[in-house]
């Protein structure tokens, strides 16, 4: 894998001493002879802002999702109730020279936290459908989980996410990416991270926590019609991560697992458009399958370990469908399958859940703007098992400066 | 874990060789049908032209669609018509690419907006204003002699890049600009029963044709840039328009015909479909049909009347 890696990053550093020697001097000169002050290469900025209203039946605070173990730290459930700020997000991309892309994306959180959600360099010039990426970023894998949540169709991600990527899954690490020289798009990715977010953990270990392998295939149907699948195999590394739990007495246990995790995932997308023109009216199916493995050691209430291995799963369906210029209605259905696990010695320690997550969402929402969007969106939140939350959003999400072009 | 590396390197092995082979035409990929109709009249046999909208889209609004990816990835040349007007979907096609000869700088990336003189450079710029474009309206496939000054310098382009081929483009570009003066003569004689006639538009996407043919425009159906008409919106204009009189609204064949028929039946005003671009109509097959086929729609729309 090292050679590999080595080998590549020598072709890298190879090709971009090329594209130089093609550059000549046709390119356009600017009309404007105001003279240029330092401020004029100032990268482009921009703020997403977010809040807004949630109403549940039930309190978020003992939120969890049947049969699945999550960190505490993991986001998942539908945050706090009232009135609340959302993610602040302030984006600054700019080329940092003939080569290379520099982008950070820090994310200021409610509670007053600031946190790096990306910073990466990006190759521009390798050419070949080569480019790498280095540093923080989203992962490649599936369809949602490069998405920045002000792009999500819906206020939260799918219930599959949550429970088996933490949300998202993003690490420290290096991507690389490969688009076949064909008419059909077929790209491929690889890479190798530290394993730093669930379903890994940060350790001290050389090499790498995680790699991924990503596959992805789309083009169009007639002009109305385009489409992208793929399948991503997502492989992290955990050492004693931690969950809170319960025994079967109810009182309060710290379990820890240390072990491998492999997620497999099949995304796909179909969007529709009358000719190709969706300003008036548009359609966009998406559905995803999530499967995850998981192998090695968990440690009961921090003294009893044994072997332990469960096969869990989840798919979502969603629809959304723009009826109108401004006005987007959506659906959404999801399920999980929380498998049976094996605890070993321990089985009889732990509770293990039978019910099923699963929930249903519908979301209005209206942009008066490219850049602006209130949604109003409900929810019959099942991923307790049993009883039902009902769940009601209200949410804003503006988008301030640089224009920034979405991904497909 | 050994098995699986070797397939992975086995697979970019053969990626690399297939984006090696040679390939006897220079592949063009047009953003809009316009420029791809002027790089298919420049290139002739030598090129093989793709375009990536049509002109039931609306440019502003693309999706970075996979099959679009994959032909930026492939190309030689990007035309496009740059002012911001892609800014929403071709800076992703570019950065997914990994294709160094289409980046922005490079020759391989051309906008023809860098060679005209452009109208409507906002002084301020605040989107309060709408959907403004910084470097000035980006519409400038309206006027034709917008379209000999792009000719020229992608005639130039061409040479550049295959310049194996240089004096074949050269002799492509000067019987295009022949051609292209001659019809310009004709389209100015033809319209200038047009000249001071007041219209409406639908977008503010003819600044340069009524710069050109000396249309008046006097009302904008859209509130602000890229803002769709709005009920009280429209109110105001029928209002405006008792006070000045306006001869027709024209509108783009991407565009939702719906306000411009409402005006026509509640303001008296003819509503006017013009091509906008090259596909726009059965008739605008190419540069040539787009200009004759939008001189004969604004001609039988001013008779109306």
């Amino acid at each position: 894998m090292k050679f590999s890696i080595v080998y590549g990053l020598g072709i890298a550093i190879g090709l971009t001493l090329s594209p130089l020697t093609q550059a000549a001097s046709d390119t356009p000169t600017s009309t404007g002879s105001a003279p240029v002050s330092d401020n004029a290469f100032n990268p482009a900025m921009s703020l997403i802002l977010s809040g807004g209203y949630t109403h549940t039946s039930l309190d978020p605070v003992n939120y969890h999702i049947a049969g699945f173990d999550l960190p505490p730290d993991a986001e998942a459930g539908p945050g706090s109730r009232g009135f609340s700020l959302a993610e602040s997000e302030l984006g600054i991309s700019a080329n940092i020279d003939p080569w290379l892309r520099g982008t950070a994306n820090i994310s200021l959180a409610p509670d007053n936290s600031v946190s790096v959600e990306e910073a990466f360099i990006q190759t521009t010039s390798l050419g070949y459908g080569l480019s790498v990426k280095a540093g923080r970023f989203f992962s490649g894998i599936g369809y949602l989980n490069s998405q920045h949540s002000h792009t999500w169709d819906f206020v939260d991600n799918p219930l599959a996410y949550q429970a088996m990527l933490g949300t998202q899954y993003a690490d420290d690490g290096i991507q690389l990416n490969l688009l076949a020289p064909t008419d059909q798009f077929i790209q491929l990715g690889i890479e190798l991270g530290r394993g730093r977010s669930f379903p890994g953990t940060d350790s001290s270990r050389n090499g790498a926590g995680s790699t991924a392998f990503i596959l992805h295939t789309g083009g169009d149907v007639g002009d109305s019609n385009s489409w992208r699948a793929g399948i991503s195999a997502l492989n992290a590394k955990a050492t004693d991560q931690t969950f809170e739990s319960v025994d079967t007495s109810d009182k309060k246990v710290t379990n820890t697992f240390t072990g491998s995790t492999h997620v497999w995932i099949a995304d796909g997308i179909w969007k529709w458009a009358p000719n190709g023109n969706a300003t008036r009216t548009n359609f966009k199916l998406q559905g995803e399958y999530l499967r995850s493995k998981r192998d090695g050691d968990f440690t009961y209430n921090t003294s009893s370990t044994d072997a332990y291995s469960v096969t869990q799963s989840g798919w979502y369906l969603q629809g959304i469908y723009q009826f109108m210029p401004r006005w987007r209605v959506g659906l959404r259905t999801e399920r999980l399958d929380s498998g049976s696990p094996d605890y070993g010695n321990n089985q009889a320690n732990v509770v293990i859940s039978t019910d099923q997550a699963h929930k249903h969402t519908i979301m209005l929402d209206y942009s008066p703007s490219e850049f602006s969007r209130v949604r109003l969106q409900f929810a019959k939140d099942y991923a307790r098992g049993d009883a039902a939350d009902n769940q009601m959003f209200l949410q804003y999400q503006m988008s301030l400066g640089a224009h920034g072009a979405h991904s497909y | 874990m050994l098995k699986k590396n070797f397939l992975i390197g086995l697979t970019a092995i053969s990626f690399f060789a297939l984006g090696n082979s040679a390939h006897a035409a220079l592949r063009i990929l047009a953003c809009e049908p316009e420029w791809g109709s002027l790089a298919q009249e420049l290139g002739g046999k030598l090129v093989e032209v793709t375009v990536a909208t049509s002109a039931l889209q609306d440019p502003h609004q693309i999706q970075a669609k996979p099959s679009l990816i994959a032909r930026v990835r492939n190309a030689d040349l990007v035309v496009c018509t740059g002012a911001e007007l892609e800014i929403g979907w071709l800076p992703v096609l570019l950065q997914q690419s990994g294709n160094a000869k289409v980046q922005t700088g490079q020759p391989g990336n051309f906008a023809a907006a860098d060679y005209v003189h452009k109208l409507e450079v906002p002084t301020q710029l605040d989107r309060s204003q709408g959907d403004v474009h910084a470097a000035g309206n980006p519409h400038i496939q309206t006027d034709p002699r917008n379209i000999a000054l792009v000719a020229t310098a992608l005639g130039a382009r061409l040479q550049q890049i295959d310049s194996g081929n240089a004096s074949q483009y050269a002799q492509n570009l000067a019987s295009f600009s022949q051609r292209w003066q001659q019809a310009m003569t004709r389209w100015k004689t033809m319209a200038a029963p047009l000249r001071d006639v007041p219209v409406v538009s639908r977008h503010k996407a003819y600044v340069y044709l009524y710069d050109w043919l000396g249309l008046k425009e006097v009302a904008v159906l859209e509130p602000k840039p890229g803002v769709e008409p709005t009920a009280s919106h429209l109110q105001e204009v029928v209002a405006s328009l008792k006070s000045t009189h306006a001869r027709m609204t024209l509108y783009s064949a991407y565009q939702d015909p719906k306000p411009s028929e409402w005006l026509s039946k509640n303001g008296g005003i003819p509503a006017v479909r013009l091509p906008f671009t090259v596909g726009g109509s059965d008739a605008a097959k190419d540069l040539f049909g787009l200009f004759d086929d939008t001189l004969a729609q604004l001609l039988a729309g001013a008779k109306t009347k």
